[in-house]
């Protein structure tokens, strides 16, 4: 089952792990994370997704490389990027920079904070000093460090890093996974990690590679395996009208969640539409303008279907 | 609520604010009658004797707990002997859109006839004004600190456990002891303290004679009923008016009853700042409470019903209006009595108890912006308490605030009080410590920390003005160092902080000498002791505390100045003085560059943290320990109430961007909008502040609803105050509420009336705030929920 993941995810690379595990690309640290795991947290969102799901709420989180992110709101139009722009083009327009290499020098430029960096390399200390931040506020939850991404297994060696990291400071570990990873770099995280939250796109296999770049099977495969070998499982699953919660998806995901060990809980997220600005902010197109959230009734619907197979339900983070 | 409840509540609410000139002609004729024939303590006695005797007696409909400060609820009487209200205060104060305060023709006839002929001149506001020197009356006057007893006496008061023990002829008879006790061979202060001492004397029985009079009336009104059944309120009203404050209470309604007088006799004595407030009423309440219940003469929907009439009392007593240039800008009824729930006993075990929890589902129920409530919140108070605390503060009022019960005791010790009285101590007003029932803890205005750096960026010249304030500390280029500047600002301040302070001494002594406040004292340990009033150091532990405004603000301008000057020398001081004076104009490249490049104070990021804790440790070095007039200390605090908006109104331009006139950050709370990194990381800046070396410091925190939206969001709420608490933070205070929701009330003010926002250390009606304090705190950050999936930073 596992081979399957390795030889059709078609991505073997660690894009550019320096050293064992000393550092990678993050994209975000997110404190007082309060949905990503138990107690209080700290997320740190590593950067480079397999997946490209057309709903993605961190859609600067999918290419591996740093890229600029720009804030038109706050962009003042004093000029001071394209002064500086060496591919002269960084203008305050977001949707058009075919020439733009993410050098940075206009985000070092912009003195209304209009333009980001998403993505820079930082070594696993950096990135621990950070998350240690708040290590009394963990203590006083039962928080911790959550692991998310982009897919954090798509830097498995920074991820291992990170995980070993954590676990010699006493911290809690939690890694938000989609799970289209090879298996041996999951496998190689299990005794590092404290809770898996583990994403569910859907089940049908055509509708999951035309929304999601990938198919499924890879996917329910590791679950099954993880479950074997973990204990601390919660699924989570976007609800998306008419894309995954159809009452044979939504049976199939819950019989798997149900069947597969170690499952605690299964999270149930109402689609909602937060990626619009950001892939506008990227200058790309959003393929689900028209899809409208989940009403509260449906997403009841949806969670009474879970629960009738036994499973613990919640609606939300 | 019963129906009862409901139609006192109703009452209350629909009452409109008004000035009586009641108080104001009986003090007068007081005065007029008998000016020069007393000491000043008893001439104070004896004219609230002869207020107590002669004001308007109200019993209104439905009542259980009775007593106004005025002929009728909301009816505020005025305190001319303290300050007297022009003919245009009085006019501004009727005609303002917003905490009006209505004015008849005949308070306006009365004042030009008789109040303002007699006080002008005399009034205690007018004395100290002439008294102090014109160094201080400029920097008053050009905003660079406020002054709490120009216009109000000397409060910020609350009271212990000893009403409940004790009436007034039981402190009548220690009054006797202390005076038979007096060496008059030795003590070459006998005179003036049996002076005081036997002004307490006649304060008690003032406050007899008023309770007295409620009874007669109530007996008389039961008397007049011909139905027997509408007997029987007055007449246990009349019962209970006879029994206290005369003698101590024996349950629950007369515990309250008792209180009831205490406070309104406290308020109408003098006008003190903060009201008066109850302390640890749940504590206090709760062996009438058990007792009722064991005996049958209590059920918990009676004493519900009690404590909501007694919550109805405080709505019904808006603040006495102030005087002069702030009648047009004072925008609250609020009087910051503040109720403490829960705490410590004073052998240290959890003082929290049904009546805590009681008193949480009363303010839930009753939604008024009178009484303030807060939580005493120790590491033995239970969860359980603090999660309903938070079903409350969910609801968006502000209420009930959050303290650390156990810092509020260590910063007592470090003041030198024992530990019970330390425990047996809380907070009031906003975010105040103090030893209640023994403590005459003063505030005595807000600092501008903001202006006092401007000045030592324009070498002691106030650039709105012109005129030169401070010393000279250099122009802003002669600064070779960012250590340079802070030695100036450090100048300035020690300068700005001598000139308040020998005002504060000046007042501090008038008061005690001109305006005693024997009541006040017969409540405070160890005034009868001592035969020294509560203005005059009576009070077992005196502290005064200044109120620092704009320590983020502070901290943010520092850091930007250190960055951008002295480590990147991207700019020389003085062009940045420049581009300040122009107020940015022509420069909003520079100010977006400070606006968002800068490091901010909030972002648990010490390039900024580091000067907020520098600037503050020098404020505790220049302040904390230094003597005031009655034996006690000066300590800091870091408060603001509105005053954050009159500051910056009088307050150029900055180098944290922020533009001339605009508010400065409040509390400890970072600069409106700087805090971009959630609150954990708000509250380890806030943190990184000595709380225990101040009297109080106040955050505000603005949630987004969903936060609290369920269990688990209110669950670690708790566990990110518990952390806070852990760090030693003193207190914080959440607006659960949508900035969206606030700006369709100022679009809509009609529809959204009832709307209660946590403004500084209280709560008002977000319609009644001015339209500056209303954008200042929708522009508070707003913390949201982080999604499942990652949202916009």
């Amino acid at each position: 089952m596992a081979e399957t993941a390795r030889n059709s995810s078609g991505t073997t690379a660690s894009p550019s792990d320096a050293g064992p595990g000393g550092s990678g690309i993050v994209f975000d640290i997110q404190r007082y994370a309060v949905h990503d795991g138990p107690g209080i947290r700290t997320t740190v969102f590593l950067k480079g997704c397999p997946l490209d799901c057309w709903w993605c709420h961190n859609p600067e989180s999918q290419s591996a490389q740093p890229q600029i992110v720009v804030m038109e709101g706050r962009c003042v139009r004093c000029g001071e990027c394209v002064k500086v722009c060496p591919q002269g083009e960084a203008g305050a327009a977001a949707a058009d920079r075919p020439r733009c290499t993410a050098c940075g020098a206009c985000v070092a430029a912009c003195p209304a904070g209009a333009r980001r960096m998403a993505g820079a390399r930082m070594t696993v200390e950096e990135v621990l000093a950070e998350v240690l931040k708040d290590r009394l506020f963990y203590e006083e939850s039962g928080g911790g460090a959550t692991f998310s991404g982009g897919e954090p297994l798509f830097q498995p060696q920074f991820l291992h890093g990170l995980l070993q990291a954590c676990r010699s400071a006493g911290l809690p570990t939690a890694v938000d996974t989609c799970g289209f990873a090879p298996w041996d770099d999951l496998r190689a995280v299990v005794p590092l990690t404290d809770l898996f939250l583990y994403d569910l796109k859907g089940a049908d296999e055509q509708s999951h590679a035309h929304h999601t770049g990938v198919p499924s099977g890879p996917i329910l495969d590791n679950l099954r395996a993880l479950g074997a070998v973990h204990d601390n499982i919660w699924i989570r699953i976007p609800v998306l009208p008419g894309i995954n919660d159809d009452d044979a998806q939504v049976d199939a995901m819950a019989r798997l969640a149900a069947s597969a060990g170690g499952v605690r809980r299964v999270n149930l997220l109402p689609y909602h539409k937060t990626g619009v600005h950001k892939f506008r902010q990227l200058g790309r197109a959003y393929r689900l303008e028209r899809l409208a959230p989940p009403s509260p009734e449906r997403m009841e619907d949806v969670a009474a279907r879970f629960r009738a197979f036994g499973l613990r339900v919640r609606v939300g983070g | 609520m019963t129906e009862r409840t409901a139609r006192l509540r109703r009452a209350s609410l629909e009452a409109a604010p008004a000035i009586s000139p009641e108080r104001a002609v009986l003090v007068t004729d007081f005065y007029q009658a008998n000016e020069g024939r007393y000491s000043a303590p008893v001439m104070r006695a004896r004219s609230f004797l002869h207020l107590c005797e002669h004001k308007t007696i109200y019993l209104g409909e439905d009542e259980l707990i009775v007593g106004e400060r005025g002929p009728r609820p909301k009816a505020v009487p005025t305190y001319p002997e303290l300050t007297c209200h022009s003919l245009d205060d009085l006019r501004i104060l009727h005609s303002r859109p917003k905490t009006r305060y209505a004015v008849s023709d005949e308070c306006v006839k009365v004042y030009q006839e008789r109040i303002i002929p007699y006080w002008r001149g005399r009034s205690l506001r007018d004395r100290i004004f002439e008294a102090v020197s014109a160094e201080w009356r400029a920097a008053y006057d050009a905003g660079l600190f406020t002054e709490f007893m120009e216009q109000r006496a000397p409060g910020h008061t609350v009271l212990d456990d000893k009403i409940y023990r004790k009436g007034m002829e039981d402190f009548q008879r220690e009054i006797a002891e202390a005076v038979a006790a007096l060496d008059w061979l030795g003590d070459p202060e006998a005179w003036a303290k049996r002076e005081q001492l036997q002004a307490m004397a006649i304060a008690c029985d003032a406050a007899l004679v008023f309770a007295r009079r409620h009874a007669d009336l109530a007996r008389a009104r039961a008397a007049a009923e011909s139905d027997p059944r509408r007997r029987a309120d007055p007449e246990k009203i009349a019962d209970v008016c006879t029994r206290v404050p005369a003698r101590a209470p024996r349950d629950f309604h007369e515990a309250l009853q008792s209180y009831w007088f205490c406070h309104l006799a406290v308020i109408t004595e003098l006008n003190g700042w903060d009201s008066f407030s109850p302390g640890h009423l749940d504590q206090h309440l709760l062996p009438f409470y058990r007792r009722g219940l064991a005996e049958g003469t209590l059920t918990p929907e009676s004493a519900r019903e009690l404590l909501e009439a007694f919550f109805v009392k405080f709505n019904n007593h808006p603040a006495p209006p102030k005087v002069g240039v702030t009648a047009a800008e004072s925008g609250t009824y609020t009087d910051f009595a503040n109720i403490n729930l829960g705490g410590l006993l004073t052998d240290g075990a959890d003082g929290s108890n049904e009546i805590s929890h009681l008193v949480l589902d009363i303010v839930d129920e009753m939604h008024l912006v009178q009484p303030s409530t807060n939580l005493q919140l120790s590491r033995k108070t239970p969860d359980a308490l603090l999660t309903h605390a938070l079903r409350v503060i969910r609801k968006g009022y502000g209420f009930p605030s959050l303290f650390n019960a156990d810092a509020v005791v260590e910063e007592q010790l470090r003041q030198g009080k024992s530990l019970e009285d330390a425990r047996a101590g809380g907070c009031s007003g906003c975010v105040e410590t103090g030893a209640f029932g023994k403590e005459a803890y003063i505030l005595t205005g807000y600092f501008n920390l903001v202006k006092v750096l401007e000045l030592a960026l324009h070498d002691g010249v106030d650039p709105r003005t012109g005129r030169p304030l401070g010393p000279r500390t250099g122009p802003a280029d002669s600064f070779a160092s960012f250590d340079d500047l802070f030695a100036a600002f450090r100048a300035q301040l020690h300068h700005f902080l001598d000139v308040k302070m020998r005002g504060n001494q000046t007042i501090e002594q008038m008061y005690a000498r001109l305006m005693p406040a024997p009541f006040l004292s017969v409540l405070t340990d160890d005034c009868i002791r001592k035969g020294k009033d509560y203005n005059a150091g009576g009070a077992r532990y005196n502290n005064s505390y200044i109120q620092f405004v704009g320590i983020g603000s502070l901290a943010d301008c520092l850091a930007a100045v250190r960055q951008t000057v002295f480590d990147e020398k991207a700019l020389r001081l003085g062009d940045l003085v420049k581009a300040l004076d122009a107020d940015f104009e022509g420069q909003e490249v520079l100010r977006q560059r400070f606006v968002h490049r800068a490091s901010k104070y909030g972002n648990d990021d010490d390039r900024a943290d580091a000067l907020a804790v520098r600037a503050f440790e020098a404020l505790v070095e220049e302040v904390d320990g230094r003597p005031n007039t009655k034996g006690g200390h000066y300590r800091v605090e870091m408060l603001p109430t509105t005053s954050h908006v009159y500051f910056g109104s009088v307050t150029g331009a900055m180098p944290d961007g922020r533009r001339a006139g605009a508010p400065l950050s409040e509390g400890i709370s970072p600069v409106q909008g700087a805090d971009r990194h959630g609150p954990t990381a708000v509250f380890k800046s806030a943190a990184k502040l000595d709380h225990l070396k101040t009297g109080g410091a106040l955050l505000n925190m603005k949630f987004t609803p969903a936060l609290l939206a369920d269990e688990d969001g209110m669950e670690k709420v708790a566990r990110l105050v518990r952390t806070y608490f852990r760090m030693d933070g003193h207190h914080v205070q959440f607006n659960v509420v949508r900035a969206e929701t606030l700006r369709k009330a100022q679009a809509e003010p009609e529809a959204h009336r009832d709307l209660i926002v946590r403004v500084a250390g209280y709560s008002d009606y977000f319609c009644d705030l001015a339209r500056e304090l209303q954008d200042e705190i929708i522009s508070r950050t707003e913390h949201a929920a982080f999604q499942p999936a990652g949202d916009a930073p």
